[in-house]
């Protein structure tokens, strides 16, 4: 046994996988313990808020101290974040049509783009074939860019509600900061927020660790079930043989799919938690481990060990457990491990069918991706809804395959590179 | 010719068989579901309308639409009968329209979307997977790795990328459909090329995902066969390396074959899930259809039309096997 371990860890293959598969495993423990914000809760009024820090406005004004800092660039950083694509791409269509040439325009330079634009536009001019509402934009444009340039701060104001007019309390000055620290709330969200406006990556742990036992759950029933089967089906043969050979070739041709379809459509939208999906799950997978085990112990059951071990009088689970099950063990953790990354796969296909777990108590992998396809975060480019729920999916059954690959060439040396 | 008339006969047996217990699960699962369907829909239909009158009057006529008021044996054969003539009955969703008018529509989609794509994927993948097991070094280093992360990928995450790369960031391809928006299908030229376009994502994601399974089955199958004993015989025989390899291979392609037949049906349920995401109009998306709008008539329908083409795919492939291999013939009609 020790030798056996020591020799699959010594597989590269194996080691990597199963290092990533740990990786996930503890960031799936880990996470809870630190970070204690409940997964499904809604805390953005909006959808698909992009990734970053999000820092209170009103706390900030009203942060302890105020800083002056004395930054060269900031007013030329202030600019460029204001100026978006089009504005920039606007500003060049006016100068070329101003007779600029047009390669001495750089719309990424920001200085000299304004430089160009303060010293060219003239908001009187007329450009032939220029809308009117194309005239007011860039006069709009103009005006706001002024005003980023203007000096002045901004000042806070509020309400007197005896009199209704406004009192000013204060005045924020381009130079001010507050150090981050001192801002009552700070809400960081790595991977911003979802369709709904939770918080993707505590909801994203979360659905990885639903999954994952998901995956356990489905995988035991299916493995348990597969090899009680196989294990009857080849030591015990005859009529056995001929009956579970029969439901199995039966599985296996129908598509696994369209019988989980036809399942969980029937089990109906209310009845369908995590825990009966990951077992129906396994009930409707459990065949090729049928297949793979009975195969081997028919080729184990006329052994000599086991025909020594009918003679000395051992009676049939005895024979099973201390006879065949050690010679097909390593079959059977593969098996596992397949089944185990396919129950999440095949998760993930259903929850896009909208057959998934029901929607209310928990996330999954399969969900998450279900919600952001519903909401189209494809295609409107918010790739931090389901672009990490992809790499999740692919990471855990990489680590398995991987950990499968090596497991298989440990014990079949034929492949051995 | 004789051996083979009996493969034949074990196989259609085989496959009459599978198909009763197909049928039958496609029939009484869905109305294994707790409460009454028609009822549920019913109560849908008329909501905010506070007619109870109304509701019965509906609730009645959907009841005698469907057939749900006889008893479920009679319902069965009622179903059997009319399932011979292409009748599936009405769908709840798309009501006056009729589940086999849904579903000729959609069925068309698939096949020509599935079959090239899974044959295409696996004659690629196995090509790919014997190259890495002969050549073995740098090709394998970074064939198998590559392989398998594509194959543990699923189908619909593999649609879901290309689709961002090739229809969202650089607009080659249409991100969803299968011919523009503003078409009416027809055999003009406009039309055609709108589908070829449109038929590209799908296409590839799919073989994309074929190929990685596939490559990883041909390399290992491909690696025992090149340390089999006839190998090394034919190489002390001094027989050309171009030679034995052909041997190999041929050898090492016939548990692929199999293979095939057995994963037909897996590769099928993830293509049509990557169907769904680009918005295909074939099966998945009939399938989404049907669950939205809780029209099992649809759903039994469609998982009928899916199960009957995947069962006769694998008996095709069975059929050829037997041709390919004549061991296993021989093998299964002793």
């Amino acid at each position: 046994m020790k030798h056996t371990l020591q020799q699959v860890f010594r597989s590269g293959k194996f080691l990597v996988g199963f290092i990533i598969f740990v990786a996930l495993l503890l960031i799936a423990i880990v996470y809870p313990l630190i970070i204690k914000y409940p997964p499904l809760e809604i805390i953005g009024q909006g959808t698909f808020f992009p990734p970053g820090v999000y820092v209170s406005t009103y706390d900030s004004i009203n942060a302890h101290s105020q800083y002056i800092l004395n930054l060269n660039d900031a007013a030329t950083k202030r600019i460029a974040n204001k100026l978006s694509d089009t504005d920039r791409a606007a500003i060049k269509d006016w100068l070329v049509a101003n007779g600029i040439p047009e390669d001495q325009i750089d719309i990424s330079d920001t200085k000299s783009l304004l430089e160009l634009w303060a010293n060219n536009y003239n908001p009187t001019k007329e450009i032939s074939g220029m809308t009117i509402a194309k005239l007011r934009y860039y006069q709009r444009l103009d005006t706001s860019l002024k005003g980023i340039l203007s000096t002045e701060g901004a000042i806070i104001a509020t309400n007197n509600p005896q009199t209704g007019t406004l009192v000013q309390t204060g005045t924020v000055a381009q130079s001010d900061y507050v150090n981050i620290n001192q801002v009552a709330n700070v809400r960081v969200l790595p991977l911003g927020t979802d369709n709904f406006g939770r918080d993707v990556l505590t909801e994203l742990v979360k659905a990885l660790s639903v999954s994952l036992q998901l995956g356990f759950v489905a995988g035991t029933v299916a493995t348990l079930i597969g090899l009680a089967l196989g294990l009857l089906a080849g030591y015990v043969g005859g009529m056995m043989d001929d009956i579970i050979m029969f439901i199995t070739n039966l599985f296996t041709v129908i598509p696994n799919l369209v019988l989980l379809i036809l399942i969980s459509f029937s089990i109906g939208q209310e009845h369908r938690g995590v825990f009966t999906i990951a077992i129906v799950i396994g009930v409707t997978s459990w065949y090729w481990t049928t297949r793979s085990v009975r195969a081997q112990v028919i080729s184990l059951r006329n052994r000599d060990h086991v025909n020594l071990s009918k003679l000395s009088g051992h009676s049939v689970p005895h024979i099973i457990i201390a006879d065949i099950l050690p010679y097909i063990a390593s079959y059977v953790v593969m098996a596992y491990i397949l089944q185990l990354s396919i129950a999440i796969l095949t998760e993930a296909q259903l929850s896009i069918l909208g057959l998934g777990p029901r929607t209310t108590e928990v996330p999954t992998l399969g969900l998450m991706m279900n919600w952001a396809m519903i909401y189209q975060a494809q295609i409107l480019g918010k790739w931090w809804a389901y672009f990490p729920v992809i790499v999740l999916i692919a990471l855990i059954t990489f680590s398995m395959n991987l950990m499968n690959t090596g497991l298989d060439q440990v014990f079949n040396p034929a492949l051995r590179d | 010719m004789k051996g083979y008339r009996k493969y034949f006969l074990n196989k259609i047996y085989w496959f009459l068989i599978t198909f009763v217990f197909a049928f039958l699960l496609n029939f009484f699962l869905p109305r294994l579901m707790p409460g009454d369907p028609v009822a549920a829909i019913v109560s849908r239909m008329a909501q905010g309308s506070s007619n109870t009158a109304g509701t019965q009057a509906i609730y009645r006529q959907y009841t005698e639409l469907f057939g749900t008021n006889k008893p479920i044996l009679q319902q069965f054969f009622i179903y059997v009968k009319n399932a011979f003539h292409g009748d599936f009955g009405l769908s709840f969703s798309q009501y006056p329209r009729s589940v086999a008018q849904v579903i000729k529509v959609s069925v068309v989609w698939t096949m020509a979307l599935q079959f090239p794509a899974i044959i295409v994927g696996w004659l690629i993948g196995n090509i790919l997977g014997a190259l890495a097991a002969y050549l073995r070094k740098g090709f394998d280093k970074v064939l198998m790795p590559i392989s398998i992360f594509v194959s543990g990928l699923p189908a619909f995450g593999m649609a879901v990328i290309l689709m961002v790369i090739f229809g969202v960031y650089l607009r080659w391809f249409p991100t969803s459909g299968g011919y523009g928006f503003d078409l009416i299908p027809a055999f003009t030229w406009k039309f055609i090329w709108s589908v070829i376009i449109h038929y590209q994502l799908p296409f590839w994601s799919i073989v994309l995902i074929a190929i990685g399974g596939q490559a990883i089955g041909m390399r290992s199958m491909s690696i025992y066969e090149l340390n089999a004993d006839y190998v090394k015989y034919s190489r002390f025989m001094g027989i050309k390396d171009r030679k034995i390899i052909g041997y190999v291979f041929r050898n090492a392609m016939l548990p692929q074959v199999t293979g095939l037949a057995l994963s037909i049906g897996t590769m099928v349920g993830g293509a049509l899930v990557a169907e769904i995401i680009f918005s295909y109009p074939g099966l998945g998306y009939t399938i989404l259809n049907g669950v939205m709008g809780q029209d099992y008539p649809l759903i039994s329908g469609v998982s009928l039309i899916i199960t009957v083409m995947v069962l006769f795919a694998t008996f095709l492939i069975e059929i050829l096997y037997g041709f390919i291999d004549p061991r296993i013939k021989a093998a299964q009609t002793e």
